[in-house]
Order: C-alpha cells, then sequence, then structure tokens
C-alpha cells in the first residue's frame, strides 16, 4: 500500500479489552513518517482507545488488556525490554482537553527536556522552548510573558502551547486526541495550519469526529466502527470514492 | 389540540402569585436569619471563653515583688566575690548561709516581721543575682525578690481584710509591686503558684510537637501517595483503607496505652520524654494526615497526570513534580487540622508519664518533660488558690500557640495554592 521505507508505526491484528468487553477488533494498520493521519469514526466506535495504544498511554488503565503487535521503527513497543517513559518522548501526545500544567509558560515548554535532559545550559533550553513555542506559532503572542501562567491563556493558545510542550521533547511521532474539539473556529483553522505545517517533520496522527477537519489536514484516513478498522486509505479516495458501504454511509452523513 | 386551548396564559401578577413570592422572599430572610443566628451563638461562645480566660489569666502573667534593700558589707557573709567561679561558686554561696543574710536583710529593713514578707525561695533569686554579678556582694543595693504566699493571695483580694490592708500599705509605700513581668514565661514548674512559669512545658510541647510533625508528616504523606499512585485497588488495599479510617477515630488515651505498652515496656524507652510522647501523638495523627493527603491528591485533575506522561514523565516524576505539589495545601490542611489536635491532647500523654513534676525544661527529646495541656490538667488540680490564675495564664499560652500554628497553616497554603 505504501512505501516499506516509509513506514513509522505498525500495527498488526491489535485487539484491546476493557475487562471482558472488547473495545478494539483485530486492527492492523501502517501509519507513514511523512503525512498526516486522520481517525475517524462515530462517538464510542474505538479510534481514540487506539490512538493511545500507539504510546502505551492505556497502560495507566489497570483493566485494560492489548493483543497483538505495535511497533515503532520495526521495534515492537509492549515488548518487555520497551521503556515507556522513553517511548513516549518519542510519540507524545496532544489532548482533547488542553491540559497545560498551572505553571509559567517557560517551565511548560521546558519541562519535557529538563526531565529526558536534553539541555545542557539555560541558553540552550531558552533556544528549546523559541524554538518550540516559535513551531508552535505561539512565540509572538507570548514571547513578552513567558513567566505567566500557563493556564491563564485563552483555550487555543493552551492547546498550541500543549503542542509546543510536546515537541519541545523532539518526538517522531505526535498523536493529537480530538485536539480542537474544545476549541472555537478561529483557534481550530490555527490548529490545523499548524498541523500543515508540522507534516513531514513529525509523523502525525489525528483523531477527529469532524470530517471536514481530516479532510482538510490528513493525506491519510482510517474509519473506524464498533471497534474495527473498517477502511483506510489515501484521504480523497475516502471521502470522493469509498469502497466500503459503511464508509460513504458515514461520510455522506447517513449515520454518526 | 384542545387540551392546549384549554390551558389558560399565565397571570403572573395574580394574588397566589404574589403570595408565592412574598412566600419565597420570607423562606429566604428566615433562612439567613437562622445562619446569622448560628454564627452569633458560636462567635459568642468562642467570645465568652476567651473573655472568661482573659480575665482571670491575665493576673497569672503578673508578679507581687518585694524591694528589698540589702547591704551586703553588712551581713557578714565571709565570701570574697573573686573566688566566686566555675561549678563550686553556687555551693560557696550556700555554705555561707546566704539564705539566712537574706533573712537578716529583711529583719534589717522591715523590723522583725520582715523575713515574713519574703517568699521562702526569695534567697534563690538573691542567689541567681549575685551569681551572675559577684560585684554586688560588696555593695548596698535593693534587690527584688518574690513575696510570700500569703502577700502573693492578697494581690489577688482573695485573702483577709488585714492581709488586704498590709498588703495595700506596703504597695503605698512603694515597698511591694505588682507588675507584668517575664517571669511566667521563662520558668517552669514549682510548688508555690507564685513561682511556676510555663517554659518547661511550653518547651516539652514544641519539642512534642517537633517529633510528631516529622513522624506522621512523612510517614502520612508518603502512605497517601502510594495508596492513591501505585497500590493496585483490591481487597488488600480496602482492608487498609478500613484499617486506616477505624485508626482516625480510635480513642486518644488508647494511644496512650499503646505508647505504653510498646514504647515504654517493649522497647524501654524514656519515661516523660518528649520522644515518646511525640511518637505516641504521631500514631495518632498518621491517619489524619492519610486520609486528608489521600482526599487532596484525588482532587488533583487527571487530565494533569497525562500531560505529564505524554511528555514522558516517569510515574515518580508525575507525583513529585505536578501530584504532591497541587496537592499540598490541602494535605497541609489536613496535617495542621491533625497537629492542632495533637497539641491539645492529654490522655495519652498521662499514661507515659508525661504528668509527671518537673520543675526544669528538657534539655533535649529525651529529658522528662511536661506539655502545655497536662500542665493545665496538673495545675487546675491544685489546692492553692494561687493556681487558678496560672491554669488561665496557660490556657491562653495554649489558645495563642495553636493560634500561630493555625496561622502558619494558612499561610502556607495560601502560598502553595495554584490559580487554576
Amino acid at each position: 500500500m505504501t512505501d516499506p521505507n516509509n513506514i513509522k508505526m505498525t500495527a498488526r491484528d491489535v485487539s484491546v479489552f476493557y475487562g471482558a468487553k472488547q473495545a478494539i477488533n483485530n486492527v492492523s494498520i501502517d501509519i507513514p513518517t511523512d503525512d498526516v493521519t486522520a481517525f475517524i469514526g462515530p462517538s464510542g466506535c474505538g479510534k481514540s482507545t487506539f490512538l493511545r495504544t500507539l504510546n502505551r498511554m492505556n497502560d495507566t488503565i489497570p483493566i485494560c488488556r492489548v493483543t497483538g503487535d505495535i511497533a515503532l521503527d520495526g521495534h515492537d513497543i509492549y515488548a518487555s525490554g520497551m521503556d515507556v517513559v522513553q517511548l513516549r518522548a518519542r510519540v507524545g501526545m496532544v489532548f482533547q482537553k488542553p491540559n497545560p500544567f498551572p505553571k509559567s509558560i517557560y517551565e511548560n515548554v521546558a519541562y519535557g527536556p529538563k526531565i529526558h535532559g536534553l539541555a545542557s545550559s539555560k541558553s540552550v533550553m531558552d533556544g528549546i522552548v523559541e524554538e518550540s513555542l516559535r513551531r508552535a506559532g505561539l512565540w509572538e503572542e507570548v514571547k513578552d510573558r513567558l513567566s505567566e501562567s500557563g493556564t491563564a491563556m485563552s483555550g487555543g493558545q493552551q492547546q498550541r502551547l500543549c503542542i509546543a510542550r510536546a515537541i519541545a521533547v523532539d518526538p517522531e511521532v505526535i498523536l493529537m486526541d480530538e485536539p480542537c474539539s474544545a476549541l472555537d473556529p478561529i483557534a481550530t483553522a490555527k490548529i490545523e495550519e499548524l498541523i500543515h505545517e508540522l507534516r513531514g517533520r513529525y509523523a502525525i496522527v489525528i483523531v477527529t469526529h469532524n470530517m471536514q477537519q481530516a479532510a482538510r489536514v490528513s493525506q491519510r484516513t482510517a474509519f473506524f466502527h464498533l471497534g474495527t478498522m473498517v477502511e483506510y486509505g489515501v484521504t480523497s479516495d475516502i471521502f470522493t470514492n469509498p469502497r466500503q458501504e459503511k464508509t460513504k454511509d458515514y461520510i455522506t452523513g447517513r449515520y454518526g | 389540540m384542545n387540551d392546549r386551548a384549554a390551558r389558560q396564559p399565565t397571570d403572573w401578577t395574580s394574588d397566589a402569585m404574589r403570595k408565592r413570592i412574598v412566600g419565597r422572599y420570607r423562606a429566604e430572610a428566615r433562612f439567613r436569619f437562622a445562619g446569622l443566628f448560628a454564627i452569633f451563638l458560636s462567635a459568642s461562645f468562642l467570645a465568652f471563653l476567651l473573655g472568661s480566660m482573659l480575665f482571670t489569666g491575665l493576673g497569672g502573667f503578673t508578679r507581687t515583688e518585694l524591694r528589698l534593700p540589702i547591704n551586703f558589707p553588712a551581713l557578714g557573709m565571709q565570701v570574697d566575690p573573686a573566688s566566686l567561679n566555675g561549678t563550686t561558686a553556687k555551693s560557696t554561696l550556700i555554705n555561707a548561709d546566704i539564705e539566712g543574710a537574706v533573712q537578716r536583710a529583711a529583719t534589717a529593713a522591715f523590723g522583725a516581721d520582715g523575713p515574713k514578707l519574703l517568699n521562702d525561695n526569695a534567697w534563690r533569686t538573691v542567689l541567681n543575682d549575685v551569681l551572675a554579678d559577684p560585684s554586688l556582694l560588696t555593695k548596698n543595693t535593693v534587690m527584688s525578690v518574690p513575696v510570700s504566699t500569703a502577700l502573693d493571695t492578697a494581690s489577688n483580694g482573695e485573702s483577709d481584710a488585714a492581709g488586704i490592708a498590709k498588703y495595700k500599705s506596703l504597695t503605698e509605700k512603694g515597698v511591694v509591686t505588682n507588675a507584668l513581668s517575664l517571669h511566667f514565661f521563662t520558668e517552669s514548674d514549682a510548688t508555690e503558684p507564685s513561682e511556676v512559669g510555663i517554659w518547661g512545658a511550653f518547651k516539652g510541647s514544641l519539642l512534642t510537637m517537633l517529633v510528631t510533625l516529622l513522624l506522621s508528616f512523612p510517614v502520612g504523606v508518603l502512605s497517601a501517595v502510594y495508596l492513591e499512585e501505585y497500590a493496585p485497588k483490591n481487597r488488600w488495599t480496602d482492608l487498609i483503607e478500613v484499617s486506616i479510617n477505624n485508626l482516625a477515630a480510635v480513642p486518644s488515651i488508647i494511644f496512650g496505652l499503646l505508647g505504653l505498652a510498646v514504647f515504654l515496656g517493649f522497647f524501654g524507652m524514656p519515661r516523660s520524654a518528649p520522644l515518646v510522647g511525640g511518637m505516641t501523638l504521631a500514631l495518632m495523627t498518621m491517619p489524619v494526615i492519610v486520609i486528608a493527603g489521600r482526599n487532596a491528591i484525588k482532587a488533583v485533575p487527571p487530565s494533569i497526570r497525562d500531560a505529564a506522561l505524554g511528555v514522558g514523565a516517569s510515574p515518580v516524576q508525575v507525583v513529585f513534580h505536578h501530584v504532591l505539589p497541587l496537592a499540598l495545601p490541602g494535605i497541609l490542611t489536613g496535617t495542621i487540622i491533625g497537629m492542632a489536635r495533637a497539641l491539645g491532647e492529654t490522655a495519652p500523654l498521662l499514661m507515659i508519664g508525661m504528668r509527671a513534676f518537673i520543675s526544669t525544661p528538657p534539655d533535649g527529646i529525651t529529658s522528662p518533660s511536661s506539655v502545655l495541656p497536662v500542665q493545665i490538667y496538673l495545675w487546675s488540680d491544685e489546692i492553692s488558690r494561687g493556681f487558678v490564675e496560672k491554669t488561665s495564664a496557660a490556657i491562653i499560652v495554649l489558645l495563642v500557640f495553636l493560634l500561630a500554628m493555625n496561622g502558619i497553616a494558612i499561610y502556607l497554603r495560601n502560598r502553595f495554592e495554584q490559580r487554576w
């Protein structure tokens, strides 16, 4: 389906269980390096659950169990030798609700590099913070108030701060779990623009319930329904020429 | 369609409607009044308590003293001031009969009844003054010494008419003064009410609280963190939770018995010591801190944990960089509630022997000591009338101590509170 050299993450026959309830059923997918991949589907279809298996965030839920193989650059991330802390640094995440730390803007961005020892001096750290904020399109707005609290900003700014925080660790993959669902249209447009600019530098996976958004920002789209992946392909194909009846029904608004 | 037509348009100005509005306002007013009354009632109880304590207790901070002229060269003490140094100075003066010399000075100043004006311990005051400044032995000076118990009682207006008259005449002559004095804050327990002070018990309380805090805070917080962040949710953690909640409700005297049996009986630790008192009270305070800590940690939004995990923080980093700082105000509040309860606790300390008569302040956490509430209890049990005001004065000191502790807690909480 794609060039094997351009694959960042692969999932094979992945199933996720919450206790006895199966949330994801045998999903296999290849996440490309240079593209934005969108997961779409109706509420409760398991797209967020699947996203969280990609950096093992679901480890925090005791009853959650994952079977199948997920690999990052060909290495199994559920293998016993895999360090979860390092995995999450390499596979960053942006959450549905903006969740900056109740600390200053600077400390928010600097936290990740600090705990991973990425900055050898204060000036290097200043550089990382500025570059991350610039790349998140926030630098011009906040450069004069870096010591103010990250929670005092508007929702859209907070979400871009969270993206800057994820970028600061220099991850290889960024997972975004409905990053715009709590934002107004203008803030949403800014985030989408940002995703465009970040494309190519990071492999980006975005979960969205907004089909127009998926069409605007992604090159590849996977459609989930009731815990299974119904269809996966180039975004324009999925939206103009879906192969599955269910996909067609969903994107034409027959249910969802 | 017919049903809808049958419904009349609501008349917002009808009598029934107006009555309902009036009734609603009345209910509001009634509720406000009830709340106000409750506040007033509790405030007036508090004011009454403080007022009565201050009224009886303020006298406890004053001291009645006699201005005693002493002409040392005329008293015939065979002591060379230059030889008064080192550890032998005290015994040298006692051997030179400084007690008798003070009696003679009183006779010389106030006639044959002079020595009766003096407190039995008056010579000790003179002794200490001379030890501090041996050159006094060559001088004719005036010293302030404590008055007899009879005169002290008279100063409070609780003596017979003759005694009060004598006290009045002496004060008019300027021989006897009754003034605020630091004596109460610098001395420890004594047999005579005019001689007692709170310092020993205060220092004992301070040391005991220190031991309690150092033991219960880290253990309590770490238990809370483990139970909330690490422990698997199973039958064992449920059992531990029930046990901790039970511990928090156990009557304090039981902790005293436990301390007696385990710390004194089994480990053979020193009796009456702040160390053992602090350990016993720590057992009592710990569950309170664990419960408050768990609630504070639970109140930290999970999104912050997600955020920290999402940038690759390890579980320990999540706890120490994010969860604990956010939970700290709540933990501190719980700690202070537990510590305040421990500060006022008497029963368990009686069990481990902190009710002994101890006339010197403790040197460290292993030397015998009393604590404020036990001191109050002991003094309230004394027969001498002079102890009434001393008891109230000690209660005032305890309340001020508590107030200071709560003040610090509120300050710390506001400092660490994060604007959300």
